[in-house]
């Protein structure tokens, strides 16, 4: 049993600065575990740069940050075991077949091969792709790519699950089907980190925060933005937030 | 280590799927060696040679018939004073003669025992060491049938004369020039291309938000590549050894361990490629602008570094390659041992291990951003 935390993910004014630009503003937020929480904002403010603090992938400026419990300037090895990592770009081999990818994920996590051989039984099963094991994931739809890719992230079974804009480029029934395989894993008790472009993605999220200029000027449930800001909905919300951003770029 | 080695199978996977570029990887240094090898045995057909024979007895008659008769040779009648010979070698009219002395027969049926120079211009290195070696097989077919059925030994002795270039430098230049090139474009540039695609494509990210150290992911990514270089400078060998017929002459194990380091040299060139590209034509371009070329043009094995004017000389020494090229042929044609390249080794070493250092500091520098 994994030890019970009150927040799977916690920053307290984590700052990231390259130089005199200052990507990340003292971002604080706190996300409990089994929560879906939506990291919003337009290109440029700061998103994927805050996310990679999380992940360990790159080390904050000043400010405190745990996830899973442990601490991201020192711990980002036990950081990266415990999460999983999805992103915009598509994250699976091309080259190799549904099941090498899976062997080779589950591999790198350092999971066992009777581990690995159970996990790729059930996870095929679910996404109904038993007959596909041995097919490049090449000549896959793209949507089913996108949902074994959602697999593939959650195959070492992470205690919380980083999605950087999942459903890019994605037609809107594999969407839904998607959000409905993050919902089946949010219930299964995993911490859901997603950020997106789509508003209407937002309003499936639990909680969401919008980021403008590296900060997070808005974070709440999506009805209570809605009703702060007086509006129908999250995309006004994201529009009032975001007109008054100066950082508009990549 | 389950990790690492899930790591490497997946390397595999990426090479083995690719079809075209596992076509060009093995079959390009057969090719190579095949279209050198061909073009070396091909120049020596019909070669035009002279012959001085002031004996003009049956023996040099015999032997000048079956000269005649092989398809290598055709015998310029007309030549025959030594300095008619030295005038059609200036000229470039022949590119052998064989000098029989007044006493040829007298000499071999007397003494058992009697003298053919032969002489060949050594300019072009590959073609005078084909012409003698077909020569003296010639000769000695004819001293063998007249051995038939007799106790003493007939024994002709061939002198030979290299001209104007009597070390024959130069010679085999390719064998040593292909495994260069060879690994030179196996590792650097599949090497940076590999890891280029991966950041290309964004699989870099994934894997760098993995548990997998980032030197381990570098490790395993170049191990398929160090692994397909070996099978290729192996395939070079054998096929230098069984078809060619150039011999190794010095120590095997020397052989394999240097190119070992030179192709850790290379992987860590491909490193460095790769830390300072985001793109795989970039990737591509610098490898084969920047590293093979350099290769090509500066190892000695196209052109003579020492015909090069100075600047250019100076510049050679920084290309890896040169280095390695030196060693290769001390080893594989000279037959030295390590005693005579431990100061090309040790440069060798040395450039590698600042490869790799600078590389592998470029790399860390970029996942700290």
């Amino acid at each position: 049993m994994p030890e019970l935390l009150p927040y799977m993910i916690e920053a307290q004014a984590l700052t990231k600065k390259f130089g005199d630009f200052i990507a990340v503003d003292q971002i604080s937020f706190a996300v409990p575990a089994g929560e879906i929480f939506g990291f919003l904002g337009a290109n440029g403010a700061g998103k994927t740069t805050a996310m990679r603090m999380l992940c360990g992938l790159s080390v904050p400026s000043s400010g405190q940050g745990r996830v899973a419990g442990f601490d991201v300037y020192t711990q980002s090895e036990q950081i990266k075991r415990s999460i999983g990592y999805m992103s915009q770009k598509f994250s699976l081999y091309e080259d190799l077949t549904v099941s090498e990818n899976m062997r080779f994920y589950g591999g790198i996590y350092g999971m066992s091969l009777a581990a690995i051989r159970e996990k790729m039984r059930r996870v095929l099963q679910q996404l109904h792709l038993e007959q596909a094991r041995n097919t490049l994931v090449r000549s896959l739809p793209l949507g089913w790519k996108q949902k074994l890719a959602f697999s593939v992230a959650l195959f070492h079974e992470p205690r919380i699950v980083f999605l950087d804009e999942p459903t890019g480029g994605v037609d809107p029934v594999t969407r839904r089907e998607f959000w409905e395989m993050i919902y089946e894993a949010a219930h299964a008790g995993t911490t859901v980190f997603v950020t997106t472009h789509y508003m209407d993605e937002a309003e499936y999220c639990h909680r969401v925060s919008i980021m403008v200029d590296g900060r997070i000027e808005a974070l709440d449930r999506p009805a209570a933005l809605k009703a702060r800001f007086g509006a129908a909905s999250m995309e006004e919300v994201f529009l009032q937030l975001a007109r008054g951003a100066q950082r508009n770029d990549g | 280590m389950h990790q690492f080695w899930s790591f490497v199978r997946k390397e595999f996977f990426h090479i083995w799927r690719d079809k075209q570029t596992l076509l060009i990887l093995f079959g390009m240094p057969i090719a190579q060696i095949m279209i050198f090898g061909f073009a070396l045995t091909n120049e020596v057909k019909n070669a035009r040679i002279a012959v001085l024979d002031p004996s003009r007895d049956i023996a040099t008659q015999t032997i000048t018939a079956q000269l005649e008769a092989s398809r290598y040779f055709d015998i310029e009648q007309e030549i025959r004073s030594p300095q008619e010979v030295e005038a059609a070698f200036r000229q470039g009219i022949i590119r052998l003669a064989l000098v029989f002395p007044a006493s040829f027969r007298q000499d071999l049926l007397q003494q058992h025992h009697a003298q053919v120079q032969l002489i060949a211009d050594a300019s072009d290195p590959n073609t005078a060491t084909t012409l003698i070696q077909y020569a003296q097989a010639v000769i000695r077919d004819y001293a063998a049938t007249l051995q038939a059925g007799k106790k003493e030994p007939y024994r002709i002795q061939l002198e030979t004369r290299m001209l104007y270039n009597p070390q024959l430098k130069g010679a085999y230049n390719f064998v040593p020039g292909v495994m260069s090139m060879i690994l030179m474009l196996v590792c650097t540039l599949m090497t940076s291309i590999a890891i280029v695609r991966e950041k290309e494509k964004g699989t870099m990210e994934i894997l760098l938000a993995s548990p997998m150290q980032p030197l381990k992911i570098i490790l395993a990514k170049a191990i398929p590549y160090l692994v397909l270089s070996m099978v290729n400078v192996a395939s070079i060998l054998l096929l230098s050894v069984f078809v060619l017929q150039l011999p190794i002459a010095g120590s095997l194990g020397l052989l394999i361990g240097e190119s070992m380091l030179f192709t850790i040299t290379a992987l860590s060139l491909g490193l460095l490629v790769s830390s300072v590209t985001a793109s795989q034509q970039v990737a591509m371009l610098i490898s084969l602008m920047g590293m093979f070329l350099p290769t090509l043009m500066f190892s000695g094995f196209m052109f003579p570094i020492e015909n090069m004017p100075r600047p250019l000389q100076v510049m050679s020494n920084i290309v890896p390659a040169k280095w390695y090229f030196i060693i290769v042929k001390s080893v594989m044609i000279k037959g030295l041992g390590l005693e005579a390249i431990w100061k090309e080794t040790l440069i060798l070493l040395g450039m590698t291990l600042f490869f790799l250092a600078l590389s592998l500091k470029k790399f860390n520098i970029r996942l700290s951003s």
